[in-house]
């Protein structure tokens, strides 16, 4: 337990010391965030421990002087490369290995421990060059990023307050409590240009000024860890990397605005975060860092977790403070902001999980130094969680400024042979799809504006030429249809009637008047609904209809540009290839397909309902989709 | 079936019986009855000074919650963007041939029951499913089947 400012200084210093020891030491580096631990990365950590304990290389880090020793062994949180998990890192060589197995175990300990040799086979591709490199510093993708929020990225514990603490961390919160006054901090928050990293880009300074200008006997700090848009990671990730961070972040922010209390609602399908925030808390109360009287300073404040129990529009700030009372996740009008009025009629401070994460970084780097990273409206970096067709998926960060073009290219090394760039959708179900012209216009969140788009909570997802646009609309309103709570009209009936023209176009049932109708529609949700998602909801519609309006008209015209939609599809068997089994006649559900045995079948379009069984029960090839 | 409602008591006071806690509350009584039963959303509201119908609203509005019983395997099929790209609707093909159920339902042994759901946060897995908290990446028709299998398997030998 740490009493006051200067112990816990003191502290800090002594871990750094082990730190630097440990590093150069070896460490074995395990990643155990969800992608590799999915792909088998806890089954790789138990065959480390099982063959250093028989290696007798289990406790042969040295600390200090004294008989002070540890395991080489450590977790770490996401390195961002999900799609050649489990990750393994070893220093001090640092070499790097992907699709790390149990089986490669052993030649690991053999080769690299014992001699100090990487062992080739496992080492990266780096996606830009095809070739292996030893390090994870030497790839394109590392070097093109700018790792700011995730430092030291492949070498920090995730499950580790000390480690946290080795690294610099709190040391912005002792700075904050040893002499900055509330006023100070908003100041500095305000000078840094930090915007929400939730999705709206709202300045942050902004908020904390109203919070703490707020009188009242009790206030509240929330974090929104409600990461409910399909396609987006990116608080997942950090929650499960580097708890301490956001959780820093968020004291700071209680002390600043005045608050007694803290609540972190992070959604029940992560139960790795979960479990990882809930050690971090536990463990900076143990050390003093939270609870009542932090470091002597006077100053409590407390944090607990509330998990969400999934609801998308519980993203939303009145909503999420509704869902933590207890009630209905539904979003009530605003003002009055919850900086004036929000949990339980408090001032309630409330910021995304990435928004507090950047907190630590300002106070300790000073708002001149952060701000040469991004651009003068939108300061600071970005993380990415990039899906598709690409050579490398999973978690990038890079300042704001930068272009789709690189982070596509370059960082992901460009999609995977024999796919075709079309589009790249970006902010989930909030967000929009831009098309090729799209590439090299910075990302930040006042161009993707006036593009029609948003950062949303940076969710980018690749699309190819297999893919039709109509259905990636009809698919997102899908999302919002259910989504929507149901309290305004606009959101509830508009997305819904939205839905169902989408439907009818993938179904080849749409006429012009229904092309008018949509877009009619589109800017009626947009401009009357409650909330956010309500307001934000047609923007996949808009931006589709503004980019690829040639699909639409296609559909129109009887034509599904891509192949996707199946209703426009025609299914034939052909005459020579068919050896008349029969087998498709039998597993066709609508007895559409007939014929004799021993001679070709056919299929009647009329009843054929394309539901494809028949493609997969033929072992001649022999049906064909037109 | 008579219920002693000695769970939903240990449940009630774990969370000090606040009405706050109602979502941790009910989280849990899904987790032990693998849904919430009408009996026993009638005693929290008793136990909580809540009516039914205000737990009900919120039963109903979150995904988390069943008012149907669910399976000892739940399987969550992510639908997200990713996956739904990845092409998960023909991993959805291959449970209901193997099971014989459909998004929202339970087989009748109560040993498996699928859901559909939007975003598991597993993108670069994609397509990817959750059964009982574990997560498979990267699925095929064939493997989706393959796992279940497995399970079943499981099961009997339990038996």
């Amino acid at each position: 337990m740490l009493s006051n400012i200067n112990q816990a200084a003191e502290f800090i210093e002594k871990q750094k010391g082990r730190r630097k020891k440990k590093l150069s030491n070896l460490s074995i580096y395990v990643c155990v965030g969800t992608g590799c631990t999915a792909k088998g990365a806890m089954k790789v950590y138990n065959e480390f421990q099982r063959v250093l304990e028989k290696e007798g290389l289990i406790s042969s880090v040295k600390l200090s002087m004294l008989e002070e020793k540890e395991s080489p062994l450590k977790k770490t949180g996401c390195c961002g490369r999900c799609s050649n998990g489990p990750l393994v890192n070893v220093l001090p060589h640092g070499y790097f290995y992907s699709h790390v197995t149990i089986d490669d175990v052993q030649k690991i300990v053999e080769k690299t421990i014992k001699h100090g040799e990487p062992v080739e086979e496992l080492l990266l591709v780096d996606p830009a060059t095809n070739e292996r490199v030893k390090t994870l510093e030497e790839t394109s993708l590392y070097k093109n990023q700018n790792f700011y929020i995730m430092e030291d990225i492949g070498k920090c514990e995730c499950d580790s307050i000390e480690d946290y603490m080795a690294r610099g961390g709190y040391s912005s919160l002792l700075k904050v409590l040893s002499g900055m006054t509330p006023d100070q901090i908003v100041d500095a928050v305000k000078a840094s240009g930090l915007r929400g990293r939730g999705g709206g880009g709202f300045p942050t300074g902004l908020k904390w000024e109203a919070a703490k200008n707020s009188k009242a006997d009790k206030k509240f700090v929330v974090c929104n860890g409600d990461e409910g848009d399909p396609g987006a990671f990116m608080n997942r990730t950090l929650l499960e990397r580097d708890p301490h961070l956001v959780l820093e972040g968020m004291i700071i922010a209680g002390y600043t605005v005045g608050a007694q209390k803290a609540y972190a609602y992070i959604r029940a399908e992560y139960p790795i975060a979960i479990h990882m925030f809930q050690k971090a808390i536990d463990d900076a109360k143990k050390l003093g860092l939270l609870g009542e009287n932090i470091l002597g300073t006077g100053f409590s404040f407390d944090v607990e977790i509330k998990e969400g129990a999934g609801a998308f529009v519980c993203g939303e700030e009145t909503a999420l403070l509704a869902s933590i009372e207890g009630k209905r996740g539904m979003p009530r009008p605003r003002p009055p902001f919850p900086a004036q009025s929000g949990l339980w009629g408090y001032p309630t401070l409330i910021n995304n999980v990435e928004t507090y994460a950047n907190i630590p970084r300002i106070i300790r780097d000073g708002v001149e130094k952060y701000r040469q990273l991004g651009v003068v409206s939108s300061p600071g970096t970005k993380m990415f969680s990039v899906t598709g067709p690409l050579k490398v998926t999973g978690i990038i960060e890079v300042q704001f400024g930068t272009t789709l073009r690189k982070i596509i290219y370059d960082i992901c090394g460009g999609l995977i042979d024999g796919e075709e760039f079309k589009a790249v959708q970006i902010g989930g179900p909030s967000g929009a799809c831009l098309s090729r012209e799209f590439l090299d216009m910075p990302l930040d969140y006042d161009t993707l504006r006036s593009a029609d788009a948003m950062v949303g909570s940076g969710g980018i997802v690749v699309i190819t030429k297999r893919t039709c646009m109509v259905e990636v609309a009809r698919f997102f309103l899908d999302f919002t249809k259910r989504e929507s709570c149901g309290k305004c009209i606009p959101c509830r009936e508009g997305t819904m009637q939205a839905y169902t023209i989408l439907e009818k176009f993938t179904q080849g049932k749409a006429t012009t008047q229904d092309l008018q109708n949509l877009e009619f529609l589109a800017k009626l949700i947009k401009s009357t609904s409650l909330c956010g998602l309500g307001k934000t909801a047609p923007n996949p519609i808009i931006s589709t209809l503004k980019l690829f309006k040639d699909e639409y008209i296609s559909h129109l015209n009887g034509i599904c540009p891509s192949g996707t939609c199946t209703a426009f599809k025609k299914y034939t068997i052909n005459q020579e290839l068919c050896k008349g089994c029969g087998l498709c006649a039998r597993a066709c559900p609508q007895g559409a397909i007939t014929g004799e045995r021993g001679k070709p079948y056919r299929i009647d379009q009329e009843k054929c309902a394309k539901c494809g069984l028949c493609v997969e029960k033929c072992k001649f090839k022999a049906i064909e989709i037109l | 079936m008579e219920r002693t409602f000695q769970k939903v008591e240990e449940i009630l006071k774990k969370h000090e019986y606040k009405k706050e806690n109602l979502i941790r509350i009910l989280l849990d009584v899904q987790k032990q009855y693998r849904y919430l039963p009408e009996d026993v959303i009638n005693y929290i509201g008793v136990a909580l000074q809540l009516p039914p119908a205000k737990i009900y609203g919120v039963g109903t509005f979150y995904a988390q919650f069943s008012l149907k019983p669910k399976g000892k395997y739940t399987i969550l099929l992510c639908d997200g963007t990713a996956c739904h790209m990845e092409g998960s609707i023909s991993l959805l093909k291959a449970i209901e041939e193997e099971l014989n159920i459909k998004p929202g339902e339970v087989t009748k042994d109560l040993v498996f029951s699928v859901d559909q759901v939007g975003c598991l946060g597993a993108c670069a897995l994609a397509p990817a499913m959750v059964i009982n908290e574990e997560v498979y990446g990267n699925l095929t028709p064939e493997k989706v089947k393959e796992i279940i299998k497995k399970l079943k398997e499981g099961e009997k030998d339990a038996q």
